[in-house]
């Protein structure tokens, strides 16, 4: 049984130009000690995703469905108290988007790591203090950090305290949204081998959102890639990069240019669609290169390619015919 | 491979150089105590003209400030800086406003680097206003046709249309125009592409790559990411620490480095391949070489390397 299972899972937020669409029937499956990367454009849908699981949403919800199952017990459907108090750091946490600038100025970093503690399980001072220092030591940091302001650090270790503050409650899963997006390659390499470093001794579960599908392959097990608010194509890590099946896919590799290799890179043209008014049929079919008759109109099946491994496209569908009349 | 060198107008000639470039800043330390920060350290580089030239060096290693100072929007502590020959180290502002309009600048952040309250038009058409070039019906066509220059077509649609309601690619682009419209000999890019979707990034360098071919611009371009430089530039300089450790041709410098800091920035940056996640990346070991003060020795021609003993 996967450790996470999330079924159908749809946000959509309202605005001024209509219902935006940001996640739409969004299904995967994660099993425990396994790194799911998610990877698309900004504007596709990945930031949405993760708030959708971490149930942290902002007013202008207009939608928020679908199922979500934390170790067989059905987490969506517990009242937003429970959900805060039972799942919300305490079962899935999350490193923010340039956690740099996610840290209080005025507060020491340590007590910031620590105020989960402090508030939710009522931990004596002391003894979150002493979690959060053998935390920070886990994650590379000195301890004597506990007691520093956030710009006494470099962007890496205010990366590392993120890292450190999502951890302290011990949750099952970790949801990590561009955690290296605003770092040096250097710094980046080395928060990823951190990151490697936990899942390898803790066994943790990690979600990698990230639009670099390059940085993927660095820790995650699984991929699923995102376009348009819906997953175009799901499998391993092996099943993604050496046999991409979604044109969407191919292409996002192929825009990655390679130090040790003579091809040249390629961008996507055009830009992700607006979510409120998504294109009908197949939402990458605009920017497609290979889309024919169906395409603009119908909406492709999500058609399973080879064993786990899944794409939301028409070419699938017909190769698929093919091999059925063989 | 994208950069392919070809002889073009003026080739040799030079555009910028700068000579044993020093910029210190006094930072305050405290009440009393204050501390030198040498940003830039004794950099010698030129930049010919059309010619792009990456700059490549993590954050701190003194980059941006050289940049500005190739822009001469900061003044140097010591050292020359030249353009087309002429010494312009010293030169009052008043003498400056005319160099001023043949270079530019692109930065980093589109989101925060043009206004959200104009629209694309009047982004695009500031420069010339500010310059009192041309009247009303003259600039219109020029930032139409520089609109056009940079894929924003038609440029009818987007003139209208205001920041928020552009993608990252897009907003960058209109920033391209921005430095476009004057028509610079010179442009400096900090990072065009970092805060861009990986998937458009290449986008942007070729558009600046078709820049320098058709208006024969040159380029400074500054970036953390090793990867696109090979791409991107003719030339690569590697800065640490405020000093250059290495630079000569692209191709030459990526696929042959010599200096130990630029075989460990390449080998830390991300391939896709599905077997990483098994073996650690390789990180930048700082400190694991001492060369900071070693001369640059030229080991073949055209390619120099900080301290390097033959």
């Amino acid at each position: 049984m996967p450790m996470l299972e999330v079924r159908d899972l749809k946000l959509q937020y309202s605005s001024a130009r209509g219902v935006v669409k940001a996640v739409d029937n969004v299904s995967f499956d994660i099993e425990k000690g396994e790194v799911l990367g998610i990877v698309g454009e900004s504007g596709s849908g990945k930031t949405s995703l993760s708030l959708a699981l971490m149930r942290v949403l902002p007013k202008n919800v207009h939608a928020y469905e679908g199922q979500v199952t934390l170790d067989g017990k059905e987490i969506s459907s517990l009242p937003d108290e429970a959900f805060r108090k039972q799942v919300r750091w305490r079962q899935i946490s999350m490193v923010f988007q340039g956690a740099q600038n996610s840290l209080n100025p005025v507060l020491k970093v340590g007590f910031q790591a620590a105020e989960p503690m402090l508030v939710r399980s009522k931990t004596d001072r002391r003894e979150a203090r002493k979690r959060v220092e053998d935390l920070f030591e886990l994650v590379g940091l000195p301890r004597e950090i506990y007691d520093r302001y956030p710009h006494e650090l470099s962007g890496g270790m205010k990366q590392r305290v993120g890292v450190a503050s999502a951890l302290v409650l011990d949750p099952k899963l970790i949801i990590l949204d561009e955690p290296t997006s605003a770092l040096d390659v250097s710094i980046q390499a080395q928060i990823m081998n951190l990151l490697k470093r936990l899942k390898r001794e803790l066994g943790l579960s990690m979600i990698f959102i990230t639009h670099d599908i390059a940085l993927s392959s660095d820790i995650c097990d699984h991929l699923a890639v995102l376009y348009a608010g819906e997953v175009v194509e799901k499998g391993s890590a092996e099943q993604i990069f050496g046999n991409p099946k979604h044109p969407y896919t191919q292409l996002l590799l192929a825009s990655v240019p390679r130090l040790k290799s003579d091809t040249d890179p390629k961008y996507i043209p055009g830009a992700p669609p607006d979510l409120t008014s998504p294109p009908p049929g197949c939402r990458f079919h605009p920017r497609c290169p290979y889309r024919f008759e169906p395409c603009d109109h119908k909406v492709p099946p999500q058609v399973k390619v080879d064993e786990g491994q899944t794409a939301k496209c028409w070419l699938n569908v017909e190769s698929e015919k093919v091999k059925a009349k063989k | 491979m994208l950069v392919k060198r070809r002889v073009r107008e003026g080739e040799g000639e030079e555009m910028i150089r700068l000579e044993d470039v020093k910029m210190h800043f006094t930072v305050r330390k405290g009440l009393f105590k204050t501390t030198t920060m040498k940003a830039v350290d004794g950099v010698s580089l030129k930049i010919g003209k059309g010619e792009i030239l990456a700059l490549v060096g993590e954050s701190g290693s003194g980059k941006t400030t050289l940049g500005r100072l190739t822009l001469r929007l900061l003044q140097p502590t010591s050292g020359r800086i030249l353009f087309e020959n002429q010494d312009i180290t010293n030169l009052h502002e008043a003498k400056l406003k005319m160099f001023r309009g043949r270079v530019q600048a692109v930065f980093q952040d589109p989101y925060s680097s043009i206004d959200p309250f104009m629209n694309i038009y009047q982004i695009v058409e500031e420069p010339l206003v500010i310059h009192r070039i041309g009247d009303e019906k003259e600039r219109r066509e020029h930032v139409y046709k520089t609109l056009e220059d940079v894929r924003l077509t038609p440029p009818q649609d987007y003139a209208e249309k205001y920041p928020h309601m552009l993608s990252g690619g897009q907003r960058q682009r209109v920033g391209i125009a921005r430095a476009l419209v004057l028509n610079p000999e010179y442009i400096m890019a900090d990072e065009p592409v970092s805060m861009i979707d990986a998937s458009s990034r290449v986008e942007i360098l070729q558009l600046l790559k078709r820049l320098q071919e058709t208006h024969n611009i040159a380029f400074l371009y500054i970036t953390h990411d090793i990867a696109t430089a090979r791409y991107f530039s003719d030339r690569v300089s590697v800065m640490y620490r405020g000093r250059v450790v290495e630079s000569g041709p692209s191709e030459k410098v990526i696929e042959k480095p010599l200096h130990s800091y630029t075989k460990q920035l390449i080998a830390a940056v991300p391939e896709p391949d599905p077997s990483n996640r098994f073996r650690e990346r390789s990180v930048v070991e700082t400190g694991s070489f001492d060369e900071d003060d070693a001369d640059l020795v030229e080991v073949e021609p055209d390619h120099f390397v900080a301290g390097f003993k033959k």
